[in-house]
């Protein structure tokens, strides 16, 4: 899906300015005798590709990189076909206002739903292509002999015949000057060499001697620093405020009201700003808003779960009918809350704004809606603004939303000539979240005299991202996106054949904004689906295995990975004494994933996770050491969210501030995660979302083949279950 | 005036000595590797050695930490060679967004230096640094592969 925040009307002549084809992208630059050249002077190839005398390879990289490890995974795909020497690949990022000047040469910019290597395989690995096409080209026009004659291997080209060897440094000056190839062929997936190897980060080194500078650590000549409060209701404004003892307080250069609904304090450093701003009394007016709560949410949910209008998603059959007929009928209410996403950088961003130029620095999972929001909030044309995008400390869906870069600008606006450094404190960043959507679930299923599931009817009653953000994704008021794991076909497919279905969503939103939070809605998704797929095959009287097994016969890459956890985990074998194990599986961002999960519990409620083993199958795997991290890295998150994580609504406002009321897992809970990477090939599906949603239903799963309980409302801690 | 002792090396600025030691580390001498989380000691991500311990800088005072001998990620490494901890890491391939990381290390390498061979119970009780990303895995492999180093 395109997390791109709300299209403004500045953004939309962004993206309009789009190059049409994919396959043009990166490689519709000047040629002949105007050669772009990177800011050392060293030739392009091609937009992707820079190639310096010293025959080190620059790789621009388009996507962000927040800990996912795309940033090698795209190095990886362009140095493929590039034949390239690894050991001497750099990166670097383009700016978005480079890429608007460039009419979009390097295509969407958006790091989120899992999409940053299935959606730009192909032109990156034509970048690497072509420009490969060119040096061999080069050398040849060089030797006077045909290309043919030529092989290139690790840098190097050879003349086969005469066994003369040039490298790619002392040719690239030529081959920028060269015509680039209409179209070039990508290699077979079996020759790859550097695809599909585990290989290490490329952005390891600094994050170890504490040199890699993040959004909060920027510093800039003459910058100074910002604290905000912004109106702790949604959708508040400030009444009133009295800055006078703030004012005098040490460092202090103004304090500043921010559209509305927000005040900051510009200081010399950003712990005077933060210290003076708690010296600011503020009054808000959080309007009618103030009246809602948790309890207030909770009830509006309620009602949709049993509401007449809902949008349909997977009708098949008549799931009404065969439920009413069924031998046994089971129902089950699950309930899920909002979540923060609680990177660890706290939302910051950086902007010089002067009357003719706003630039800003920021860690940012879509620049080009960054440039958006900095053009929007500076008042000037997006030609004369540009983003500076730097490493984020965290993301998860978080930095797609420009909100704190908005802010940064305006406060700027306010030091004209004079960078300033716009830094949230945690409770800022805990108030102020793009929450994990609230969202209750009705399924109700009917078994036959056999024990077969002959009608499934699942009632989804909650927020829409889409309907706060991108409206103008929707399909006809509805929210497909609600429905990840249940599509009728598509990335996000039900995987289940059974004869009667029924899923829809009655769409209850409320005043807190809702936003990307990673694997979006296939958190409470998959544990609606797979917890109750477990409680129909336990009322069946069959093995939860077994029973899901028959279901999927037509699905063989999702009974695939599902097999694969249950060998690996053991399933039907005898367990360690008191430890249960639990399964889940599901389909989403256009990959197969499933899990098994060893659990022992403790008076009850003490829960040691001790293993989960975890399949994936996302068609090709770029890096599987990085998917790997990526699947263990997950359940953190995941499990995090299950156990302990939830944001209350009080007052019209959220309750927790800190992590000591939305609490992270440790080390010391953290279970052996043995991963199963199974590229099964002919499709690209995402990686790092899709795995986190199997941990939780695993686990819950898993708890009740130890307890006899059914939780359905989250987080765990609510029920008096901890993390051990 | 402040004196703080920081990877050896003294500095002198005018700060209230109230100030938290994290922020007179990232604002007043400029290292910015040591990390502001949450504040309020519960993330770890302002992990520094305060004479060999480890101490959550962010809820230490600037007056608390003159006189003592103070070390911050960036002086782990001695002359550019990287410290065992640190090649671990590299050889673990343990960070992912890294913001966490500078503080993980700190917390490590005090372990190491209390229990040069920690066993997993050892690890759990004294590494309660949060991590997003959940590095936790590689943490530990990297932990017990300085261990052994």
């Amino acid at each position: 899906m395109n997390y791109a925040p709300k299209i403004s009307r500045r953004s939309f002549i962004v993206s309009s300015a789009a190059v049409g084809g994919g396959l043009a992208l990166g490689l519709n630059i000047p040629f002949g005798a105007s050669v772009v050249r990177a800011a050392d002077g060293s030739p392009e190839l091609n937009a992707w590709v820079v190639i310096r005398p010293d025959d080190t390879v620059v790789i621009r990289i388009a996507r962000s990189e927040m800990g996912q490890g795309s940033l090698t995974g795209f190095a990886q795909m362009v140095a493929e076909e590039l034949e390239c020497d690894w050991a001497k690949v750099t990166t670097e990022y383009p700016t978005p206002g480079q890429n608007v000047a460039r009419k979009r040469v390097w295509g969407d910019f958006g790091t989120g739903g899992s999409r940053g290597i299935r959606t730009s395989h192909d032109y990156v690995r034509k970048g690497g292509a072509t420009a490969r096409v060119m040096l061999v080209q080069a050398a040849a026009n060089e030797w006077k002999v045909p290309a043919s004659e030529c092989s290139v291997a690790i840098s190097v080209i050879t003349h086969k015949p005469s066994g003369r060897t040039t490298s790619y440094g002392k040719v690239a000056e030529a081959a920028a000057k060269l015509e680039p190839p209409k179209d070039v062929a990508l290699k077979d997936p079996k020759d790859w060499k550097i695809i599909g190897k585990p290989l290490k980060r490329l952005d390891t080194a600094d994050k170890l001697t504490g040199k890699q500078v993040f959004g909060a650590d920027l510093k800039l000549p003459g910058m100074l620093n910002a604290a905000i409060k912004d109106c702790p209701v949604f959708g508040g404004k400030v009444q009133s405020y009295d800055a006078a003892n703030a004012s005098r307080m040490p460092g202090v250069k103004k304090v500043v009201v921010i559209d509305g609904s927000a005040v900051a304090v510009i200081a010399d450093t950003w712990w005077h700003a933060k210290t003076a701003l708690d010296a600011v009394d503020i009054r808000w007016d959080g309007g009618a808003n103030t009246k809602v709560s948790s309890a207030s949410i909770a009830e509006v949910l309620k009602e949709g779960l049993s509401a007449k209008q809902a949008f349909v998603h997977n009708q098949k059959g008549d799931a009404k009918a065969a439920i009413a007929g069924a031998a046994k009928r089971i129902e089950a209410i699950y309930a899920y809350p909002f979540q923060n996403h609680a990177c660890m950088e706290p939302m910051n961003a950086t902007a010089l704004y002067t009357a003719d130029r706003c630039e800003v620095w920021c860690p940012t999972q879509n620049g080009e809606a960054a440039l958006a929001a900095t053009a929007e909030a500076s008042g000037l044309p997006v030609s004369k603004c540009d983003v500076q995008k730097v490493h984020c400390g965290g993301g998860f869906g978080r930095r797609g939303f420009t909100d704190s870069v908005r802010q940064a600008v305006l406060i700027a606006k306010q030091m004209p000539g004079t960078p300033v450094k716009l830094l949230w404190t945690r409770e800022e960043d805990m108030l102020h979240g793009k929450y994990h959507p609230v969202m209750q679930a009705k399924l109700t299923g009917g078994l036959d005299a056999n024990g077969n599931l002959t009608g499934l009817q699942i009632r989804l009653s909650g927020q829409s991202i889409l309907a706060a953000v991108r409206p103008e994704a929707m399909d006809k008021g509805k929210d497909p996106f609600s429905f990840q794991g249940f599509w009728p076909a598509g990335e996000h497919s039900f995987e289940y054949t059974i004869p009667n279905v029924l899923i829809d969503h009655a769409m209850r939103n409320t005043h807190v904004p809702p936003g990307f939070w990673r694997g979006v809605n296939i958190n409470q998704n998959a544990i609606f689906l797979e917890c109750f797929m477990d409680e129909l095959a336990h009322a069946a009287g069959q093995d939860a295995l077994a029973f899901r097994r028959k279901l999927m016969a037509p699905h063989p890459k999702s009974l695939a990975v599902l097999n694969a956890v249950a060998d690996k985990g053991g399933w039907g074998k005898p367990a360690a004494p008191g430890v249960h194990r639990g399964l889940a599986h599901f389909r989403c961002f256009g990959s197969y994933v499933a899990a098994c999960a060893e659990i022992s519990v403790k008076d009850g409620n003490k829960v040691k996770i001790h293993r989960i083993v975890a399949a994936t199958d996302s068609g090709y795997a770029v890096n599987p050491a990085q998917i790997e991290r990526q699947i263990a890295g997950s359940f953190v998150y995941g499990l995090s969210a299950v156990f302990d994580q939830e944001c209350t609504v009080k007052d019209g406002r959220m309750e927790q501030e800190n992590f000591h009321q939305y609490n992270s897992m440790r080390i010391a809970q953290m279970p052996k995660v043995e991963s199963i990477v199974m590229p099964s090939g002919g499709f690209w599906g995402g990686v790092g979302e899709p795995t986190i949603c199997v941990a939780a239903p695993a686990v819950l799963n898993a708890f009740f083949s130890a307890t006899g309980k059914r939780i359905r409302s989250f987080p765990l801690k609510n029920h008096g279950i901890t993390m051990v | 005036m402040a004196r703080l002792t920081i990877n050896g090396k003294t500095h002198s600025f005018d700060v209230d000595p109230d100030t938290p030691l994290l922020w007179a580390i990232r604002e007043q001498v400029g290292l910015t590797g040591t990390k502001y989380g949450c504040g309020i000691a519960q993330c770890g991500a302002c992990t520094v050695h305060i004479d060999g311990a480890p101490v959550r800088s962010c809820v230490m005072t600037v007056g608390a930490a003159e006189g003592k001998q103070i070390t911050t990620i960036e002086g782990l490494a001695v002359n550019g060679v990287l410290s065992k901890v640190q090649k671990a890491w590299l050889e673990n391939d343990v960070p992912q967004c890294g913001y966490c990381q500078s503080g993980m290390i700190m917390a490590v390498t005090a372990l190491l230096k209390d229990k040069p061979k920690p066993t997993d119970a050892d690890i759990d009780a004294a590494i309660t640094n949060i991590c997003r990303c959940g590095t936790f895995q590689q943490v530990r492999e990297a932990i017990h592969a300085a261990a052994g180093a």
